[in-house]
């Protein structure tokens, strides 16, 4: 989902590097916080992470014909909402910006825009709606699931608002449409993937998710 | 490993080996399996045949090969992470395991 460096006009790249400093900005105030007051959560916040270091770095085949990566963006917001996922996919961007030229510094602001706040903000909203009424191993899968498509929507709608030839619902939906038909299987994918671990770390520390998430035990988890 | 997950891991494996039973013998050069980031960028080039990039990357890996090198490692990185902790985890139980017997 990364716009390549330089591919976005220069105004465009302002506007979401302003935004994404924001929300970034007040993420790192968070992060802090939550390494003050609960120092415990340090070893899944690496887990956040390093997840989507390595999801972001598998590019999987998709029935389209083409290959795109997931970007592991589910997990953190489960885990942390989505201000300290951007924070996390701040370091991931950066990463891949600078030694792969995936991305780049000049479409950084809109990359964590549509990896790190929108998808993890959609991710969010699932998560939230569908807690406790359904097992939670098929909320963790559904906010996954939802957090990657919202990503390459948001990808989709930059490029469009930023080349919106002949217009913007036509430019929308070429965008889209590269994207979409192959993010739809590669998304179920990193649902599923995310849901595995994370009934593996539920069972290895169900004490700490608990603090973390304040899910009552004997609750929906089984 | 329960039913589920058993489906899960399943269902996972039918997802990414489909597409590479559906276009079995087909390759970059029939223009399949490139990447979708790619090819948003040739359809910018297409819409608006004009645009210049006003920015490039400071370093680029210098090759295909290179370039593997560089996400093997990042893969390596997250998965150390990932695999350090959940060891760190099962020795905590194990742990808090025999000190309640």
């Amino acid at each position: 989902m990364h716009i390549m460096e330089g591919y976005l006009p220069v105004e465009w790249a302002i506007v979401w590097y302003i935004i994404s400093a924001i929300v970034v900005g007040y993420g790192i105030m968070n992060l802090n916080k939550v390494l003050k007051n609960n120092p415990e959560a340090k070893p899944l916040l690496a887990i956040s992470g390093a997840f989507m270091f390595v999801l972001s770095s598998l590019k999987l085949p998709s029935v389209s014909g083409s290959c795109s990566h997931p970007t592991g963006n589910g997990l953190g917001v489960i885990l942390f909402g989505p201000a300290i996922t951007s924070v996390l996919a701040t370091i991931v961007l950066l990463f891949q910006a600078l030694v792969l030229a995936h991305g780049g510094l000049s479409t950084l602001g809109a990359n964590i825009f549509s990896m790190g706040i929108m998808g993890p903000f959609v991710g969010y909203l699932v998560f939230k709606t569908l807690r406790g009424k359904l097992n939670i191993t098929w909320v963790v899968v559904l906010t996954a699931i939802f957090a990657d498509w919202a990503t390459y929507l948001t990808t989709s709608i930059q490029l469009a608002l930023a080349f919106p030839h002949p217009n913007f619902m036509s430019s929308f939906t070429d965008f889209g449409t590269i994207f979409a038909i192959t993010q739809i299987p590669l998304a179920i994918a990193e649902g599923l993937i995310t849901g595995l671990l994370w009934d593996y770390l539920s069972k290895l520390r169900p004490e700490l998710f608990e603090k973390v998430m304040n899910i009552k035990k004997g609750g929906n988890n089984e | 490993m329960s039913n589920k997950h058993l489906f899960m891991i399943l269902a996972l494996i039918a997802i990414i080996v489909a597409p590479l039973i559906m276009f079995n013998g087909l390759g970059e050069d029939e223009g399949y399996f490139g990447g979708a980031d790619g090819a948003a960028e040739d359809h910018i080039t297409v819409i608006n045949p004009e645009y210049e990039p006003w920015f490039s990357s400071f370093w680029e890996p210098p090759s295909g090969e290179i370039e593997s090198l560089l996400f093997a490692l990042q893969a390596a990185l997250g998965a150390i992470i990932i695999g350090y902790y959940i060891g760190y985890f099962k020795g905590l139980k194990k742990t808090e395991k025999s000190e309640n017997e």
